[in-house]
Parts: structure tokens; sequence; C-alpha cells
């Protein structure tokens, strides 16, 4: 018999570190009166018809096991959504997998692209899940920074000069968490430029897609021209829809990739929650207006959010996207870390440390304006009177 | 009146929440105080912005007297005016809120606010119904108020249920 509970434990989870968004977590759990702009999700419910198509599908009974890749009738309202939305194509049939959140997604995409010691490029700061799922599945991820001298947008030649004849694919998410910045389309064709001289494929994390306050439409990393056979593109229902406790997400890829993964999925997963995809089959056929509403309250909220940080001394580029906002405390002098801990402790406010994305995201920390007017109101005042303390 | 996008957005913004200060609607459309206090002045000058008033709900407030009703009434229409004249005939009484020309099965649905039921009661049999042109009144007494123009009338806040600190 084994005498230490470690010794059950592999090496791979052994080494992952916990995050550093779940230390955060504990310390502003057990807090009273706490105005949190560290939360990573729409402060908006479901949008009532879609629960409503939930409960309908639970009282006539659909309660089994789906397809693998999900519903075919969402797949193709998935196809018909990204090709009007985005405008790219997609098979209903072949090349979309309905998942359990977009974590998943990645989490497949990156199982099935990597053969050990395979190199992923990861462009921080950025979601926290990333590294860890690139070393999951055997790889190994190479960060690389985006810095605030260039509003957090990642130039090609840094991509480039990270390339080495391992590397298999590039990691990307735009609009970013938790920079909200948003690539445009001659930024996005500068990178798809080197993924096909460099023979790489791009995961594209478009989850904040709708969620883009520029005039210029977004443009999808599949829409430019080249690059729909060489991305794995993410996206789900849990931002733009506010669905993210359903845990419902899908992958779209070219066929040969498709059918990699749908290999991977079936052993995996079986399938995503069979309620949760009737719901966001009625979200896709009649929940624009939704969206649309949601958008520019965000829209709205960032407006006033970054402009109240600059006010106060806080230097903040305009995230193009996302619901974040991701300003500047170097000129407080304090690290991220210790910037964060103490306004928790003094003012009540949470707040999410940059350094937790990455490198780069030192000196910065990530605001959610996902929550409502007043309380970004009263976390501005908090937030100033704490650095007016200083 | 055409609206520019931002006076657009001003109006949605008021829409919501009439109390919202000057300078965080300044910000949330991205013009100065001052083009907002003026786009502002514009609209109401304009009557786009008719009033500001408060939703209350008044069965918060112990021993509050009042009661609504909903009341059908059909109608004989008159020539030249049609339903116009009875219409002011009937919204000019201070006792009446609301009042709409309906399609379908009765003509004029107007909405009466009293103090007890006895004052609507004797309001439709006294005043409504003796009206010339007045054929017929149904009325509805309101038993309670689940969601007014758009807002649900909880019994209590809904808190928010989103973990603290999420990826």
């Amino acid at each position: 018999m084994k005498s230490t509970r470690t010794t059950y434990i592999s090496k791979m989870a052994t080494d992952l570190k916990p995050s550093g968004i779940r230390r955060f977590f504990d310390l502003a759990a057990g807090m009273e009166g706490v105005i949190s702009l560290g939360v990573g999700e729409p402060d908006f419910v479901t949008p009532w018809h879609i629960r409503e198509a939930a409960i309908n599908s639970l009282e006539r009974g659909f309660t089994s096991y789906t397809p693998n890749a999900g519903i075919l009738e969402l797949r193709e309202e998935i196809a018909f959504y990204m090709k009007n939305q985005f405008h790219v194509e997609y098979a209903p049939k072949d090349e979309i997998i309905v998942t359990v959140g977009a974590s998943s997604a990645i989490d497949l995409a990156m199982r099935t692209i990597l053969d050990p010691g395979e190199e992923v490029i990861v462009v921080e700061p950025c979601f926290v899940s990333y590294v860890p799922m690139v070393e999951l599945a055997g790889g190994v991820a190479v960060r690389v920074q985006a810095t605030k001298e260039n509003d957090f947008k990642i130039l090609p030649e840094q991509l480039e000069s990270a390339i080495t004849s391992k590397t298999k694919a590039i990691m990307l998410c735009s609009p970013n968490n938790p920079t909200g910045t948003l690539l445009n389309q001659a930024e996005l064709k500068a990178i798809a430029d080197l993924a096909i001289e460099h023979d790489l494929l791009i995961i594209a994390d478009e989850i904040y897609a709708e969620l883009s306050y520029d005039d210029e439409e977004y443009t999808s990393m599949a829409a430019i021209d080249g690059m729909r056979d060489r991305t794995i593109l993410v996206s789900g229902f849990s931002k733009s829809f506010a669905m993210t406790g359903w845990r419902l997400g899908f992958v779209c890829a070219p066929i040969e990739i498709s059918s990699a993964m749908l290999k991977v999925h079936q052993y995996a997963l079986l399938c995503a929650s069979t309620m949760s995809q009737y719901a966001a089959i009625e979200a896709l056929r009649n929940g624009r207006p939704d969206v649309e509403e949601m958008v520019k309250s965000y829209r709205r909220r960032r407006n006033f959010i970054v402009q109240s940080f600059n006010e106060i001394g806080l230097t903040c580029h305009e995230p193009g996207g996302a619901f974040y906002a991701f300003p500047s405390i170097e000129s407080t002098g304090l690290s991220s870390q210790e910037f964060a801990e103490r306004l928790l402790m003094k003012e009540g406010v949470a707040v999410v440390p940059g350094d937790v994305f990455g490198a780069s995201g030192e000196g910065h920390i990530r605001c959610s304006y996902a929550t409502s007017l007043e309380e970004l109101q009263e976390a501005v005042k908090r937030i100033k009177r704490f650095i007016d303390s200083l | 009146m055409k609206l520019s996008p931002k006076e657009m957005e001003i109006v949605e913004i008021l829409e919501t929440n009439a109390r919202i200060a000057t300078d965080v609607i300044a910000k949330m459309v991205g013009l100065s105080i001052e083009e907002t206090e003026q786009a502002i002045k514009k609209l109401e000058e304009n009557k786009v912005i008719v009033r500001y008033i408060s939703l209350v709900d008044w069965t918060k407030v112990e021993n509050h007297p009042g009661v609504r009703a909903m009341i059908d009434v059909k109608v004989t229409p008159k020539r030249g005016v049609g339903f116009n004249d009875i219409a002011e005939r009937i919204y000019r009484f201070d006792e009446v809120s609301s009042v709409y020309l309906m399609s379908g099965t009765y003509d004029l649905s107007i909405i009466v606010e009293g103090k007890s039921l006895n004052e609507v009661a004797n309001f439709v049999s006294q005043k409504l119904s003796t009206l010339e042109s007045v054929i017929s009144t149904t009325t509805h007494f309101i038993l309670k108020k689940y969601k007014h123009d758009g807002i649900i009338l909880e019994t209590e806040t809904i808190k928010d249920k989103r973990i603290v600190v999420s990826p």
C-alpha cells in the first residue's frame, strides 16, 4: 500500500499551479459589502425565452444523449449564425462540434493537434487556462507578451521571433480577456500571413466576438483569405447570450481537424448537455435583439469606466471589446498584486491583478464592467479614495 | 424630430433611470457635460422627454389607500368626430389615468384610479355610464401588479449570485 496521498497524483497534476485568480477569490469571498469588478461573466440573467426553451425541452422529456457533435438542428443554426454574423462557412454535419463551454473546445483543440513537445505560441496577457491546457495536452506553451505600449496588440515580429521548428499553432483571443483588446482586419491579416508562411494553425478564441464596440465590423480570423483551412475557431454562448452556467460552446474547423477532434470529444465528453443545446437553438433563432441590447449596455458602461479611470489617474486604453477595462496602476508604485490586495482590504473593491494573466499584465488590474452602473460609480469613488490615500 | 445617435442614447439612458447624473451620462455617450445638458434641454423643449416620473409601488406603503380598475367601454361614435369627442369627455376626469381606443369587442379601454372600491364604483355608475354616447361598461379591478411598464415589481431584490472573482 502506498504511504502518502501525493504518490497517487501524477507529475503533471502536481506541477500545475493553482490559478492566481483562485487566491483572490478566497480573499474576497469571505468579505461583506464587497463590490466586485472581478467577475468574468455577464451580469445579465439568460433571457427568459431562452430559459423557457430549456424548461420546455425538459417538460417534453428531451433528456437523453445527443449525437457527439451536438443536435444537428443546433449545428445547422450555428452554421447559419457564423455565416450571417461573421461571414465564415462551415458544414453543419462535419465541421462544427458543440462543446461544454469554449474551455472544453480549446482543450479539445490542443489534445487533437499536439504531439509531445510541440509548441503553441500563447499571446499574453490572456485567459488563465490557455497555458495549462497546452501543457495538459503534452505540448509546450511559448509565451509572447503583448504590451501596453501597443495597446496590448501583439506585433507580428514578436510572434515571428517565437516560431521554431516545433511550433504547431498560435493561440489568439480577440476581443481579449483580460485587456479587452480587439484586433482589426489588418492586424489579423498580418498574423495570418505569418501563419501561412510558417504553416501554422491558429486557435482563435472568439468567445467575445459579439461584444465588440468598434464601428468597424468584427472580423473573424477564419474570414481572412486563406485562413479558414488553418483556423480552429472557438466560440460559444456564455458571453454573447449571457449563458455561462449552461456550459455550452462550439468549435468550427476544417473537416480533417474536426473529424479528429470529434474522436477525442466522443471519448472525453460524449456530448454537451441536452437541455443547454435546446436553449441554444432558441438563442440563435430569436436572441438577436437580446444581444444587441446587452452590447449597447456594455458599451455605455465601458465608456463610463474608461473615462472615469483616466480621470482619477489610472491610464486606461479604450478596450474594443469584451467587458473588461485594463487600467495601468503603475503610477501608484504598487505591484498589481499589492494594489489589488490592499484595495480589497481597505475599500472592499475586488479587481484581478494583471500579472495572473501573464508577465506583461503586471502593472495593471482587470476590472470587469459587467456590473450595475450604480456599483461601477461606487467602485470608482472607492478606488479614487484608495489612490488618494497612498 | 429626428434624433442623432447620441441623442437617442441619452433618451434611452434616461428612460431606464431619469436620476442618472448628467456627468455620468456624458461619459457613457462620449459628450462633454455641457453638450449633454444642451441635448437634454433640447429633448425636453421638443417634448421628446415629456416628464420625469417615478414608478412607485404603493402596495409597499402601509395603509396606503388606492385601487385601480380597467374598464372596457362601448360607445356610439359621432359623425365627424368619431371617438375623439367621447374620449375627451372621459379623459378630462381626474379619476381617469389612461384612455386607449381599442380594436375588438369594445371601443375604449380606460384606467381609473380611486381611493376605494366605492369611489371607483361611484365614478362608473354616476359619471361614466351616464354619458350619452356610452352604451355599456365592464369594470375589472386590479388585484395585484406583477409587472408595470416593463418593470417587474419584485417583492425582494434578487441578489447577485455570481461568484465574486472568476476567470
